[in-house]
């Protein structure tokens, strides 16, 4: 075991698909010769060449395209979209190329193409470079959506992605890149870097982490709560924060959803708070909140809610007053618990 | 292994992945001596109504005014008068003061964010310069000199850049993501080339509307990638729309060289494909810029339709704030660059025109710098980023749509009660 970073983390199980498997390559804007702009794939063009750590023309719909074509060709592309925000000019190629091309082609046909992309906010990036799309891939049919929360999450979930035949979206937190977050003021004495935090421990060699496989990271007997990415940590502060001893579970698949862990949670609770950061209205919170509604209803002490982004474009002048924070958290949290 | 072309044998599967070439990479030596610079003065001014293959010869070569002494010379040298000129260098060392502050203000935390223009300021300031008032801009991020000509504030600039209560934009937008609607100048977008096919649907409506307006575009060498430049290409030479369709080849986006997007030949030569006139200018020559630029206006405003245009410059600086190019290309490659400094080659040709001299050149260069450093302190009378005064928190559900929908208003209710 080794202390990485969710950087390193990601390079590291880059390296090792591409050690095992010649078919593997990455490819991207400013992936090669400099090694991305966030340093996920840094010296993978010195070990593996310029062919397989690729540098691309700034065209998504391109390098998505151009990567469907190599997955049907029997490779494993693994492209990196150098910011969440500017996956729109390739959706065309995601949602009705690459999402759905073994069952048009009744099974003939298919790309096993991973789509890695850093996503969320917290860093001053303004509304081009802080959103968080997961929910229209979890709309899509044919798409796998993975959103990690920690390094060791990250490289084992990346693992799976990459030798899963199926196309997987993989979003990466950037706000915890480097460390752990729990929202804007928030923190106390927690782990800052993920050197002092536990997930920061994360094996050299391979292994692998089940997609559509929850985790619960804390148990609780009054509130359930659900969250991805950054949020795990911002929820984690606000359990702290608030009192309530809540259940605290981090999907780290959101498509194909672990819907059994999470009705088992509810159904011990009789509650339930869902949060991300993405913008409220038709976010994969309603996806969340419709599945608990039908599969817990009778369990059902408490409104479930939500805590998320605004239903507006990511200002960058009030990233915290956008941002969920854990006193939103910790509010909602209550209410719920005060709920019999 | 062999295999049978029309019955001929030929040793099999020689495809390779060609993976091109930086113009260096940190510890080379820049290879700039290879590249062909025709002499200025050489290439011929083709009429207005000239056809978009007779253009081969421009789209491969490079207009160039200004010669090595600082003398314009050839059919490209336009009339501009010395205050003209001296308007011009004027800007172009504003526009080099203003970035230098702002990115040191970026590197003491005042700023979360900053692009510098250094070494590419003629394109901006002539090309602005050429164009006329009414004439609607589609910029990319590194054209903040469009802004100087047309005269905004400096402080105005400054407040959007740290997001305060004097910020036009409301704190919405990352620095140097300006909009300015007063001076015919469009609201910067994040993602590349997206503006390129909007500045032909603008020079659409200017024809469909019988007006004399047209439109300017600009994107980066490596945004041609985008499909947007393809679509604004052909809408553009469909339509024959009053369009300038300006490529600034800086030879850098971020890490990735031009070599990524120029397919080996010169972004001109892509505007021949779509049968657009096109043409490549020595982007370090205010006189061949602002020349071409006169020109293409002019043909877009004669009826002629759509001008392409490659401005040939150099990104002296990293590509933003967040990269440091030591770590990519040599750090002998500014220094390389065979097309020079915009600033120090006006200069030049207005010393040998007896119109200016050094003494005049170092005053103006400081009091510019003054007057930059006043603005800032003006700017930041007006609010920091961090510790404002910002504009309300509630505004930022203003806007999303004309009238607040409920749904939003409840959102907005919330924000204001914990305010």
């Amino acid at each position: 075991m080794t202390a990485m970073s969710m950087v390193q983390a990601i390079n590291s199980a880059l390296d090792c698909t591409m050690g095992r498997d010649p078919n593997v390559l990455v490819m991207g804007q400013d992936v090669g010769y400099f090694g991305g702009v966030f340093r996920c794939t840094e010296g993978l063009y010195q070990k593996y060449g310029a062919h397989r750590a690729l540098d691309t023309p700034i065209a998504e719909g391109g390098i998505v395209a151009a990567a469907i074509g190599m997955g049907v060709n029997g490779l494993r592309p693994v492209v990196e979209m150098q910011f969440a925000d500017y996956i729109y000019p390739a959706i065309d190629q995601i949602i009705s190329e690459l999402a759905r091309l073994r069952h048009r082609s009744g099974g003939e046909f298919w790309a096993p193409v991973v789509v890695r992309a850093p996503s969320g906010g917290g860093i001053r990036g303004g509304q081009t470079h802080s959103q968080s799309p997961e929910g229209i891939f979890t709309h899509v049919c044919g798409l796998k959506t993975v959103m990690p929360s920690n390094p060791y999450d990250a490289k084992g979930l990346l693992i799976s992605a990459i030798e899963d035949d199926d196309p997987v979206i993989f979003f990466e937190p950037k706000r915890i890149y480097n460390g752990p977050f729990y929202g804007h003021n928030a923190g106390g004495g927690r782990a800052r870097t993920w050197a002092e935090h536990p997930a920061g421990e994360v094996p050299e060699g391979h292994y692998s982490i089940p997609l559509g496989k929850a985790n619960v990271l804390r148990q609780g007997t009054e509130v359930t709560v659900l969250s991805y990415g950054t949020m795990v940590h911002v929820a984690e502060a606000a359990i702290e924060h608030s009192g309530v001893d809540a259940e605290l579970i981090d999907l780290r698949t959101l498509l194909p959803l672990d819907i059994e862990t999470i009705v088992e949670s509810v159904e011990k609770t009789g509650r339930c708070v869902v949060i991300h950061e993405a913008t409220r209205t038709s976010g994969f919170g309603a996806e969340l909140v419709a599945e608990v509604q039908e599969e817990c209803f009778w369990h059902l002490k408490a409104p479930i809610e939500r805590v998320t982004g605004w239903d507006t474009p990511y200002p960058h002048a009030f990233e915290w007053e956008y941002f969920p924070s854990h006193e939103r958290i910790s509010d909602a949290l209550r209410r719920a618990a005060a709920c019999d | 292994m062999t295999n049978s072309v029309d019955g001929a044998a030929v040793s099999a599967y020689a495809s390779k992945l060609h993976i091109p070439r930086a113009s260096s990479r940190p510890g080379e030596t820049s290879d700039f001596q290879s590249l062909a610079i025709p002499p200025a003065g050489s290439l011929r001014q083709p009429p207005l109504d000239v056809s978009p293959q007779d253009t081969a010869d421009l789209a491969h070569g490079m207009v160039r005014v200004l010669d090595d002494e600082g003398r314009a010379v050839g059919a490209w040298a336009p009339e501009l008068t010395p205050r003209q000129l001296r308007a011009g260098l004027r800007h172009m060392l504003h526009v080099r003061a203003y970035d230098e502050r702002m990115f040191r203000m970026q590197r003491q935390g005042k700023l979360s964010f900053y692009m510098k223009c250094t070494g590419e300021e003629a394109v901006a300031v002539a090309q602005a310069m050429a164009l006329e008032d009414g004439d609607m801009l589609f910029p990319t991020y590194r054209q903040q000199g469009l802004l100087f000509v047309r005269g905004r504030p400096l402080v105005d600039m400054m407040c959007h850049c740290i997001s305060n209560a004097g910020d036009n934009l409301k704190g919405r937008q990352m620095p140097v993501f300006y909009s300015w609607k007063q001076g015919n100048f469009f609201s910067i977008s994040g993602n590349l080339a997206t503006q390129y096919s909007q500045a032909v649907g603008w020079a659409m409506a200017s024809a469909y509307k019988g007006e004399d307006h047209i439109a300017a575009a600009w994107v980066g060498d490596g945004s041609t990638a985008e499909a947007d430049v393809h679509n604004a290409m052909l809408f553009a030479a469909t339509y024959r729309a009053p369009v300038l369709l300006n490529v600034v080849n800086n030879q850098w986006a971020i890490s990735t060289p031009q070599s990524f997007a120029s397919t080996g030949t010169t972004f001109a030569a892509r505007g021949l494909g779509f049968n657009i006139p096109s043409l490549r200018v020595d982007g370090n020559d205010f006189l061949a810029v602002y020349a071409v630029t006169r020109w293409a206006a002019a043909r877009a405003r004669a009826g002629h339709g759509p001008t392409f245009v490659e401005l040939f410059t150099y990104r002296v600086e990293g590509h933003s704030t967040s990269d440091n190019p030591a770590g990519y290309r040599s750090s002998d490659e500014a220094a390389a660059w065979p097309l020079g400094d915009p600033i120090e080659r006006l200069k030049q040709h207005l010393v040998n025109l007896g119109e200016w001299s050094d003494e005049q050149h170092t005053a103006l260069a400081a009091e510019l710098q003054a007057s930059v450093a006043g603005d800032w302190k003006r700017a930041i009378a007006l609010g920091t980023l961090e510790d404002g005064p910002h504009w309300p928190v509630e505004s930022m559900f203003e806007d999303v749509f004309k009238e607040i929908p409920e749904h939003l208003r409840r959102q907005q209710e919330k924000v204001r009660a914990k305010s």
